[in-house]
């Protein structure tokens, strides 16, 4: 190769090099259109008709409830062109898309999500979109809202509102001659007898598990149970509190004395939540913390003969207490309609709306010749009125119970504070839930656990 | 024909030679050789251009995002926001995190546990398979098809195979009187069902074997048999020798990828039904450089991770090559 061929290839390479080398480093703020977070209280920019395409991330709603919602949207806003993107949430999907200055309008995840994102300036502040499209967050459970709370500015519009009753195999209980009274978080010694009473082995194979109590998933509804807070007010983790460590160690214990973590895991994993031969219904498992949404699954089940009852979760003082969950709606930075965006989560979020959904579920229901199980949504006032109009005595009384149990708990549940490092502190109490259950110390794995939080709380804080 | 005489770089005069002088066969020869010249000229012009796509690839889709990660890994780019030089910080912090020494650990005992045992499994059935007359086509396919499945798919099968409390492995071994382990949730455990499941896709280094084994002269194992060699001293004194340049291909690609084990150790431990149980006994280098990267968006840690375990493959690499060498047979020259 002559000089010349040399050096222009050099170049090419060189250029090439620094073009793909540089691609996707700093921050995209041209993302195309407003951005909507200038802070202005007007609320201008998000007032009035939207039109045009409107990008969705996340968001599957393939159901009779979200349908009948995004028939609602498409009615009040037929210049808006849809576009959903029909997977589960996926951060890897949503911050290349970011990344790459092409997001999408609108997100749909997990509320816990919010704070990591507000902080890192994934997701707009509403205040404009809240005073533009006049939405009431008034109407809204004041858990939930403050779930997408992020240093005194909203995030994100509230959806579900899930929260965890103990769910019961009535039958197995009634076999055993043991009251379902007795499936309480008040006295921990009483329940850990009576797991130990329920459970049954057949050599190192489980045969049926008395009370699950689901660690690692629940580890902060047992440091609720027990009164310690694991994300204070201002976001930091407080992971190691004494309370979440007994809590830990109790919880643990309750593998322990049923055949121990790794037989006790395989077990669970053997398990089809979703089918026939759910848990519950084969009687592999008495009892368990679980969440509003189960009971539209095991409804399915009473041909099968699921006998189901219901208790509520309680602190060791006797007073009901849930963790809170659920998704939320938010605008991406760099989203190129954010006005169309915002209209939907008004329009999706509202009181008329989740009244249409409520019909189309009670629709279904009358179609399935089955019975309304309730819909929990952050929008309290919705739930009033679904509840008022659609709810009836069940047929099946035990499903009636736990009906009624999932309602009383509606307005005890609190969400873990939102904090900028909420996807660490998360990984990191699981992480060391997950050591505690291999047999570290509870407290050693917790230390380790607020150590590696702190640190990501500390960097997150830095900016 | 006058202007295939004209430039003064002619074959004779780049040889100190005037044209004049040159005999007919030489002058013929000149322009043989100009011609030649712009030939090899077009030649190199097309050779780049066949090469051009591939060329292209590399340096976008390999060289770049290489020199983008290596730059990335002096930063604190995390997808979004204004991203800072850091400057050696990240790979200060991979000496300082203990997850990176236990995925590394992790890795390594996954590693040395899959290569070996890979090794001789695949050895085993291309062996047996080089004897099967017939049916031979069969199951060439039959041992390469699980190479075709998603490593995904064939994770989330084996989660239920190798269920320890109700699944069909522990079934059959309960037939026989074994009380087996709990295969997924058993720390002690988790490393060497990883090695198992990653067995089933062992189909292209088995057609590697077989085609090394069937390239073996017959000769020598006549010789061989002559000389009063059993099977045993055959296979260890013919078959592998001869084949040891392929077997030493494969234990390096299989070092390679065993150390950058990803989906089916994700699948099989961090999947959304799974990760919030993952022991840290299960967590392989590449799945905590997924979660830096994708979930705590530390993507400048992350890069740094990734050059980290460049340079752990390519000292291994190096001395797999220096150590292998010596075991190695090449027919005729040494390499």
């Amino acid at each position: 190769m002559s000089r010349r061929s040399t050096t222009t290839a050099a170049l090419a390479l060189a250029g090439v090099l620094t073009l793909t080398a540089c691609a996707g480093v700093g921050s995209k703020d041209s993302g195309g259109g407003d951005d909507g977070s200038s802070g202005g209280s007007s609320g201008g920019a998000m007032s009035g008709m939207p039109s045009g395409r409107l990008s969705i991330m996340g968001f599957g709603g393939e159901d009779e409830v979200g349908q009948s919602r995004i028939a609602a949207f498409k009615a009040a806003y037929p210049k808006v062109e849809v576009a959903q993107n029909k997977g589960e949430f996926d951060a890897q999907q949503f911050l290349t898309a970011l990344s790459s200055g092409n997001p999408p309008d609108l997100v749909y995840m997990d509320r816990q999500l919010i704070g990591t994102y507000a902080a890192k300036g994934v997701v707009q502040p509403l205040t404009d979109c809240v005073k533009g499209q006049s939405i009431d967050m008034g109407q809204y459970r004041p858990a939930a809202v403050q779930s997408v709370t992020f240093k005194d500015t909203v995030y994100g519009i509230p959806e579900f509102y899930i929260v965890a009753v103990n769910l019961v195999d009535a039958k197995s209980l009634k076999a055993a001659g043991i009251d379902p009274a007795q499936i309480q978080t008040k006295d921990w010694n009483a329940l850990e007898q009576t797991a130990k009473k329920l459970y049954e082995q057949s050599g190192s194979k489980i045969k049926r598990v008395g009370y699950d109590p689901k660690l690692p998933d629940s580890f902060p509804l047992w440091a609720q149970i027990n009164g310690a807070t694991l994300v204070k007010d201002d976001g930091s983790p407080n992971l190691n509190d004494p309370k979440a460590v007994e809590a830990l160690d109790y919880a643990v214990k309750l593998v322990k004395d049923q055949g121990g973590w790794t037989n006790f895991k395989a077990f669970r994993d053997s398990f089809d939540i979703f089918g026939d031969t759910n848990p519950l219904t084969k009687g592999t498992i008495t009892a368990f913390p679980m969440e509003n949404w189960y009971v539209n699954v095991l409804r399915d089940s009473i041909p099968a003969g699921l006998q189901l009852a219901a208790t509520p979760v309680t602190n060791r003082e006797g007073a009901q207490v849930s963790t809170l969950g659920g998704s939320t709606w938010a605008i991406p930075k760099g989203a190129k309609n954010p006005k169309a965006a915002c209209a939907w989560m008004k329009t999706m979020t509202s009181t008329d709306t989740w009244m249409k959904a409520a019909e189309a579920r009670m629709a279904k229901v009358k179609q399935d010749k089955s019975f309304f199980t309730g819909l929990f949504t952050a929008n309290k006032a919705a739930d009033d009125q679904i509840r008022d109009k659609y709810l009836t005595t069940a047929p099946n009384p035990g499903f009636d119970q736990a009906i009624k149990t999932f309602y009383g708990t509606l307005d005890k549940a609190t969400a873990l504070n939102p904090s900028p490092a909420g996807a660490e502190i998360d990984a990191a109490w699981k992480s060391a839930v997950a050591r505690a259950l291999g047999g570290q110390p509870a407290q050693q794995a917790l230390d380790r656990a607020q150590e590696e939080a702190k640190t990501a709380f500390d960097k997150a804080n830095r900016g | 024909m006058g202007e295939l005489l004209a430039p003064r770089e002619s074959l004779g005069e780049a040889h100190g030679r005037s044209r004049a002088s040159l005999p007919l066969p030489g002058r013929l020869a000149a322009r043989g050789g100009r011609r030649g010249q712009s030939n090899q000229a077009r030649e190199t012009r097309a050779a780049w251009m066949f090469i051009a796509p591939w060329v292209v690839g590399f340096l976008v889709f390999t060289a770049g995002p290489m020199l983008a990660s290596l730059v990335l890994s002096f930063t604190d780019y995390s997808l979004v926001g204004q991203t800072r030089g850091v400057g050696a910080d990240n790979y200060r912090q991979l000496l300082e995190d203990p997850r990176v020494a236990q995925s590394l650990l992790n890795t390594f005992v996954y590693a040395a546990l899959f290569v070996p045992v890979g090794t001789c499994v695949a050895l085993g059935l291309a062996m047996l398979l080089a004897r099967v007359g017939r049916a031979s086509g069969f199951f060439r396919t039959a041992f390469y098809l699980p190479e075709m499945t998603p490593a995904v798919a064939a994770a989330a099968l084996f989660l239920l195979l190798l269920n320890g409390q109700t699944g069909l492995v522990n079934t059959v071994l309960g037939w026989f009187g074994i009380d087996g382990p709990n295969w997924t949730t058993d720390p002690n455990w988790l490393k060497p069902s990883l090695a198992m499941v990653s067995l089933w896709s062992m189909g292209g280094t088995i057609v590697i074997y077989l085609a090394a084994i069937k390239n073996v002269p017959r000769q020598l194992y006549e010789a061989a048999q002559l000389d009063g060699a059993g099977p045993v001293r055959r296979f260890f004194h013919v078959t592998l020798p001869m084949i040891s340049g392929a077997v030493f291909f494969t234990v390096i690609t299989n070092t390679i990828a065993a150390l950058q084990m990803f989906d089916q150790a994700y699948t099989m431990f961090y999947g959304p039904q799974q990760k919030a149980t993952a022991s840290d006994e299960s967590l392989v280098f590449m799945v905590y450089l997924f979660q830096n990267a994708f979930q705590y968006f530390k993507m400048g840690y992350a890069s740094a991770m990734a050059w980290l375990l460049f340079v752990i493959i390519l000292l291994i690499t190096l001395v797999q090559l220096r150590v292998g060498n010596r075991f190695v047979h090449y027919e005729g020259d040494q390499r």
